[in-house]
């Protein structure tokens, strides 16, 4: 490391003159996109430590029911495929978006809303069934686990539709203005983000709550 | 349920602590502090401009500035707490049992801790790395200004739930970090845990968010030529940073959402019955807390590098080392988790890994020593406060990291385990390490904030008393430790220890005197800043970007975006003579106030509240205008304006009329 204070500055002025001033309008690139992205991956870590919750105590029954007496597989796939096919959806509405058709966007977006809808519901009713047989959170550290972490996720597409709706108002308002192309974008990857989520909690605590 | 208990929940007047003669006597000054400010803010008519100027700024340096008034208010009242274990603990011996019950006392350590790292430690670092790192790397203002405002915010609200809990209700008596079975329903009834979940839920959010927007503020905003290893130390040590706040936040987030879900719905997470498990939260709260320290720590590093090489008039020896020292610690900061429970029983191998990790961690971090050392060798060292601070912290921070290095022994730490010997090592690291990494920030930037310098004699004054005050204080602890006395204990049997708590309590009050010479450091300087004052914008002849533009600030930072063709970016210019353009200016685009922010925040603080004493209507009524509010919010498109190119031009004329009558 040498010592730079001993350079006299007229010495290296004459040898390189530099630009120390930008005299144009400096446009950092914009943000949005990769915040986005890390607050998506500080939400990860927040289901991250709820799978890992479910793999401890998820096989702690407390003598209560387990997830081979209580889980309909058949009813939980057709809830995948609502989520799913939300996903394709809403990846036609953001194909209109690229081609700037407003009115096809707002119908997929509205179609993939219909989708989280009916996954909620779905979801809803499992709910009551289970607490109709008694199988409570309260009952077993495998029954809380289980309905926090499916929960969470039911809440976070719950939040997703709220914010579609007021996208396709703001949509209306506005339309495909670079704000609301940036919002799109936003909530295109959160929808996705948590179908990746719903896959695994389909694996790990469905698929693999069931086997002996 | 009745309607009362709808709207009012568990909360009447027995939640007044009447009978505490203590609480009363503080409620009655802060009653009467905070009266006698609201009328001299109404008297001065004050409101217009607060509210307007700073309360919904989105200004980093505002905002920075607010989050550093936020740590020292509550520095005053973490300390209140020390102050008050120390004479308790002096005191209780034998017959006398002091003059804190037990129940009392319980809730002030919890407080003490909560209050020093979440809402003193926290708000003083993110303040500082809010108000300096735009400026260090030639932005206009960080990614998301919106947001940060709103994250200070959350934090101030977090704050506040917990200096409510004072007067309402009470605050948890579990330890700062609250371990389940005792801070569960069964054992923990009262609010004070309830306080302790939402005021840490509250400021937690607040802090994620800031740490997403100081990471995309650090990567994206960046002036051109700044590569990521032209970076000044202290932006390199702040991405570490939120890095880790990031990843570590959330499963904060995540732990204490799991044991409000115990407490308030009866799920069995955390419990010892129906197949819960308690050593989980003790796993994942330490998922988040060792990170934390580093958290703390790292930027305060960064800090140190700066100022050595300020006052060593020389660039800071090994950056590239200093760096790749930073990463490695971001990166085993995760590894070391277990050892603060090595005493849970997870058997040789496991406990042998995470000790020899913990011992790993000292490597890089001994490596930043040596390069603090060899900058100062052969430098022209000037002995400013800042210096002064720092060689404090090199010399306290090697014992620290010693006894550190000791408690990482998995046997020895069998022994030490919850002894005071622990509470002397983290207080060793954290006031020799955060503390006076953060006065020595202070003194350093102080003059870029404000305009003029802080008066030397009375930072001497703070230094000394700290540093003494930290010795007298701590060391005795080391030495009750090692005869056994664990902590949080408020009364003893053993007369032969006493002498140790009288010593450390002296040392408290030498701290105390230390405090007292930073805030009369405050004023004197207020005082005297016209002869103080800096005119030039660079008063210690400084190195990297912060100290090309005036002091204080414009609300722009930079007329004109620097470009950069060195690490030491602004040592560079000043030797190949750059000339600050004098015309030409053009019109900066900046981001408009917005009042949501506090509006938002408030509610979310509103909606804790209502948590805690079980106002079930209400809580439900505050989380719909949440949602709403946040809607409405995204509703404003405009949240933009240009500063005139005129206004540019007369505010960088003004300045170099200042710098040709000051230079």
């Amino acid at each position: 490391m040498s010592d730079t204070t001993t350079i006299s500055p007229r010495e290296v002025a004459a040898a390189a003159p530099l630009d120390f001033y930008l005299k144009q309008e400096h446009h950092p690139q914009n943000g949005t996109a990769l915040g986005f992205w890390i607050y998506l991956m500080s939400d990860c870590l927040i289901f991250a430590c709820l799978f890992a919750v479910h793999g401890v105590v998820g096989r702690n029954y407390a003598a209560g029911p387990s997830g081979a007496d209580l889980f309909d597989l058949q009813l939980v796939a057709v809830n995948t495929a609502m989520l799913l096919l939300s996903s394709i959806t809403y990846g036609f509405c953001m194909l209109e978006v690229q081609r700037n058709r407003l009115r096809p966007a707002m119908i997929w977006l509205g179609i993939t809303g219909l989708f989280g809808l009916t996954f909620l519901g779905l979801e809803l009713y499992e709910f009551a069934h289970l607490i109709h047989l008694n199988a409570v959170p309260q009952r077993s550290a495998f029954l809380s686990s289980f309905f926090t972490l499916v929960g969470t996720h039911g809440l976070h597409v719950t939040f997703g539709v709220i914010w579609l709706v007021t996208l396709l108002f703001q949509l209306k308002k506005h339309g495909l203005i670079p704000e609301n192309r940036r919002r799109l974008m936003c909530l295109s990857m959160f929808w996705h983000f948590l179908d990746v989520i719903w896959i695994a909690v389909f694996t790990f605590v469905y698929l693999m709550g069931v086997l002996p | 349920m009745d309607l009362h208990s709808l709207i009012l929940g568990r909360l009447g007047w027995d939640a007044i602590p009447f009978h505490e003669p203590i609480l009363i006597a503080t409620f009655a000054a802060v009653l009467l502090g905070g009266v006698v400010l609201i009328a001299a803010i109404s008297y001065f008519k004050l409101w217009r401009y607060l509210w307007l100027e700073w309360f919904t700024s989105i200004d980093h340096k505002k905002i920075g500035i607010m989050y550093m008034i936020l740590g020292l208010i509550m520095l005053l009242r973490g300390f209140s707490d020390a102050i008050m274990m120390r004479i308790q603990q002096a005191i209780a011996f034998g017959d006398s049992t002091g003059y804190l019950p037990p129940h009392h006392y319980d809730q002030i350590f919890t407080a003490h801790g909560v209050i020093m790292i979440f809402f003193v430690a926290m708000p003083l670092v993110t303040g500082l790395m809010n108000y300096i790192v735009p400026l260090q790397i030639g932005a206009r203002d960080v990614a998301f200004p919106f947001l940060n405002n709103f994250s200070f915010w959350m934090t101030t609200g977090g704050a506040v739930l917990v200096m409510i809990s004072l007067f309402i209700g009470e605050f948890s008596t579990t330890g700062w970090l609250a371990y389940p079975p005792l801070s569960g329903i069964q054992h923990s009834p009262s609010v004070g845990m309830d306080y302790y979940i939402w005021a840490l839920q509250v400021a937690g959010i607040g802090t994620t968010l800031s740490g997403i927007n100081l990471i995309v503020t650090i990567i994206k905003m960046r002036a051109p030529g700044m590569g990521m290893m032209k970076m000044p130390i202290f932006t390199w040590t702040s991405l570490c940073t939120n890095t880790l706040i990031v990843a570590s936040f959330p499963v904060l987030t995540a732990v204490l959402a799991l044991l409000t879900l115990d407490r308030y719905v009866g799920t069995n997470f955390f419990t010892n019955d129906l197949g819960g498990n308690p050593m989980m939260y003790v796993n994942l709260i330490w998922i988040w807390g060792h990170p934390e320290v580093y958290i703390l720590i790292l930027p305060l590093f960064g800090v140190f590098s700066e100022i050595v090489s300020t006052y060593s008039g020389k660039r800071l020896f090994g950056y590239a080392s200093m760096v790749y020292a930073t990463v490695v610690i971001t990166i085993l900061s995760y590894l070391v988790w277990l050892h603060h429970f090595f005493t849970m029983g997870s058997g040789a191998s496991v406990n042998s890994f995470f000790g020899i990790a913990t011992m790993i961690i000292s490597i890089p971090t001994g490596a930043k020593l040596f390069n603090w050392l060899f900058t100062m060798y052969r430098g022209r060292i000037h002995f400013d406060v800042p210096m002064m601070w720092t060689l404090g912290f090199m010399v306290t921070f090697v014992i620290g990291g010693m006894t550190g290095v000791m408690l990482a022994i998995p046997s020895a730490d069998f022994v030490l385990h919850n002894s005071l010997f622990l509470i002397a090592h983290f207080h060793n690291v954290i006031i020799g390490g955060v503390l006076f990494g953060l006065f020595a920030a202070i003194t350093y930037w102080f003059p870029k904030a404000f305009g003029y310098k802080l008066d030397p004699f009375w930072g001497k004054c703070s230094f000394w008393c700290w540093l003494i005050g930290f010795y007298m204080a701590f060391m005795p602890l080391y030495v009750l430790g090692f005869m056994g006395v664990t902590r949080r204990l408020n009364h003893f049997e053993d007369q032969s220890l006493q002498i140790w708590f009288q010593i450390a309590a002296a040392g408290a009050f030498v701290i105390a005197l230390g405090i007292a010479s930073f805030l009369i450091q405050l004023v004197v300087s207020y005082r005297k800043r016209d002869s103080l004052r800096d005119f030039t914008g660079d008063p210690w002849n400084g190195r990297t970007l912060e100290w090309s533009t005036s002091s204080p600030p414009p609300s722009y930072n930079f007329a004109f975006t620097p470009q950069v063709h060195d690490g030491d970016a602004w040592a560079h210019m000043k030797q190949h003579n750059a000339q600050r353009p004098q015309s030409g200016f053009l019109p900066i685009h900046m981001p408009a106030n917005t009042g949501a922010g506090i509006i938002i925040a408030g509610l979310c603080t509103l909606l804790g509240f209502t948590l805690v004493w079980h106002m079930w209507l209400v809580s439900a009524l505050t989380f719909l205008a949440i949602i709403g509010g946040t809607i409405y919010h995204t509703f404003n498109y405009k949240r933009d304006y240009y500063i005139r190119a005129e206004d540019v031009a007369r505010t960088e004329a003004e300045r170099t009329r200042l710098l040709a009558n000051h230079v």
